[in-house]
């Protein structure tokens, strides 16, 4: 069949409007990241008393915190731990979810034991249980990623395993089986490469929700270092200001919705595409 | 039916087992020595040698947790040595402030989000359709901690119309707590309301779309009766579903919103509880949220199966 006949995935995805915008949006806050230092005009951890809860305008766009930090260069420097914590902790609560689904789509003896420990952790509303973690290992970068990973790997377990179940008994993988491959064999190579879908638009959404459980709790008080620039601790300082600057939390709460908003419409984007079968009508 | 209700409760038990596994290890991730962190720098060696007796922490780790599970059993979460009471007291002073604002918020959610999905589906492509759907999808990326903020400094701080925050038990003040109340609830619901209105809205049109709505129309009944009495009532079943995660979410959402609008709650107990390094408070909190979450999804699965036959056979 020719391109023009049937598009492929990416193509399809391209044209997906969705897809195209929560790119887009994304990748500003990407270069963002990268260009921190470049395009921030002033340097967010340095407090200059002088120049406290100055309004937006010339000098400071975004206006001043409390401290006197540019409200404008936080926000560029909160993408950072933003983008760090939500990329890190996609990338391991994929790696353990497929671990995890994959033994327990696999291993029926194993499956019960596994799925009743992750119905277990699921059990905790996800941001108590990561507040939990927090408090025992204390306030951190690599602590809130291990604490917010821990807390959502179940769902891509579970997801991964439903996934395993319904293609394990599929004729090709019997076929597989027969010509004499090993479980291990047929998992990567056979059944893997079909939870790409649903792996891909489960990773956007949890990427959405580690961007926003990081700055709760920094926003609480126990996630980042309150010294580090991040939306949640800015969003945080700005709450005993509201009174009298209401610009130091309106921003950064922007970036973390428009952050979110990106997410979602490329995880519906990737849904629609990659999984029609759960396309929202 | 009992077969179902049996079965249904009886899974409810290695859930929970789960659950006082991982709270009980909450205290062995604490970095070196709980006990010491727990009493801070200026705690004698012998005072940190009784704690530790005290909380059993230098027994073997088996023997630690069949303690653990069988003081959980009796209701004993241990005491809190800040508050200087046990922490099931504890957890009781502050508990009516978090089921008060989960309640309310839920009530916000499910009043926002139920009729925006059916309208959004009755009237499917219309502007009203892409409208209420555009909000929605805003309503889930906005944080409800940040609108919270922004509903303190609108209506607090500019218009002066409600409290900036404070709380009033509705027991004894109904007209105050409900001006206290009013905030918290919205921005706490807002969220869910997003949620719930995707939800019946994708029911609903599951629903529009059947033989049954199609022979009702036509036979000639009014548009309007058609989907708001025949194809309303089966859409609104899976919805009960989904009240129970919402019901997970908005607690843990509570334990925020308690922090930004200074409501003595058990959010607010546990972040406090977690400044002092007061750990079984901390335990206590998560372990009672846990259970409250996994006995309203036990209650929602029994209702769903009452309301719904087919449930049970499955």
């Amino acid at each position: 069949m020719s391109d023009r006949a049937r598009p492929t995935w990416w193509r399809r995805l391209l044209r997906h409007p969705g897809v195209v915008a929560g790119a887009a949006l994304l990748l500003v806050f990407v270069l963002a990241a990268f260009l921190a230092d470049v395009v921030s005009t002033h340097n967010p951890t340095r407090l200059v008393p002088g120049s406290r809860l100055l309004p937006p305008g010339a000098g400071h766009v975004l206006g001043t915190d409390e401290f006197g930090r540019d409200v404008y260069s936080l926000v560029v420097h909160g993408s950072r731990v933003s983008l760090l914590v939500g990329v890190t902790t996609m990338l391991l609560t994929t790696l353990g979810g497929v671990l995890v689904g994959l033994l327990a789509g696999f291993n029926r003896r194993l499956d019960t034991l596994i799925m009743r420990l992750m119905d277990g952790m699921m059990a905790f509303p996800a941001i108590l249980l990561a507040i939990a973690l927090m408090a025992a290992r204390g306030p951190g970068v690599w602590n809130v990623i291990v604490a917010l990973s821990v807390v959502y790997m179940p769902r891509t377990a579970i997801l991964i395993r439903s996934t395993v179940l319904g293609i394990r008994d599929l004729d090709y993988v019997q076929a597989a089986r027969a010509l004499g491959r090993r479980d291990l064999a047929i998992a990567f190579r056979h059944i893997l490469p079909n939870c790409v879908g649903p792996m891909l638009v489960q990773g956007s959404f949890i990427f959405a929700y580690a961007i926003l459980a990081e700055a709760i709790l920094g926003f609480l008080g126990v996630g980042v270092p309150p010294y580090v620039p991040s939306w949640g601790n800015v969003i945080a300082s700005g709450k005993n200001v509201i009174r009298e600057a209401f610009w130091v939390s309106l921003c950064p709460g922007v970036a973390l919705t428009l952050a979110g908003l990106s997410l979602n419409l490329l995880g519906d984007g990737l849904r629609d595409v990659l999984d029609p079968r759960l396309r929202v009508q | 039916m009992t077969a179902y209700v049996v079965r249904r409760i009886l899974a409810v038990i290695p859930v929970m087992a789960v659950v006082v596994t991982i709270v009980f290890l909450l205290i062995h991730l604490i970095p070196g020595d709980p006990v010491s962190v727990m009493l801070g720098p200026d705690a004698t060696s012998a005072q940190i040698q009784a704690t530790r007796a005290a909380l059993g922490l230098d027994r073997p780790l088996h023997e630690q947790l069949f303690t653990f599970y069988g003081r959980v059993l009796r209701g004993d979460l241990g005491h809190s040595y800040f508050l200087d009471r046990p922490v099931t007291r504890a957890l009781a002073e502050r508990a009516e402030p978090t089921i008060v604002l989960t309640l309310c918020a839920l009530l916000v959610a499910m009043v926002i989000g139920v009729p925006s999905g059916i309208v959004a589906a009755a009237h499917r492509g219309s502007w009203w359709d892409r409208g209420l759907m555009l909000i929605s999808l805003l309503g889930v990326c906005i944080p409800g901690f940040w609108l919270s903020l922004n509903f303190i400094f609108l209506f607090a701080v500019r218009l002066g119309w409600l409290p900036a925050a404070g709380y009033a038990s509705i027991l004894s003040e109904p007209r105050a707590a409900l001006t206290y109340m009013v905030l918290p609830a919205v921005s706490l619901g807002f969220n869910q309301s997003a949620l719930i209105a995707r939800i019946a809205r994708s029911c609903m049109l599951d629903v529009l779309g059947q033989d049954y709505i199609r022979t009702a129309r036509a036979k000639g009944l009014h548009p309007r009766a058609v989907t708001y009495v025949h194809a309303f009532r089966n859409a609104l079943v899976p919805v009960v579903a989904v009240i129970g995660i919402t019901t997970a979410i908005l607690i843990g959402g509570a334990v925020i919103t308690e922090i930004v609008f200074n409501i003595p709650g058990l959010g607010r107990l546990i972040i406090s509880a977690i400044l002092r390094r007061d750990y079984p408070v901390v335990q206590g909190v998560v372990l009672v949220t846990a259970a409250a979450y996994v006995l309203i999804n036990l209650m929602v699965d029994l209702l769903y199966a009452f309301i719904d036959p087919r449930i049970r056979y499955e």
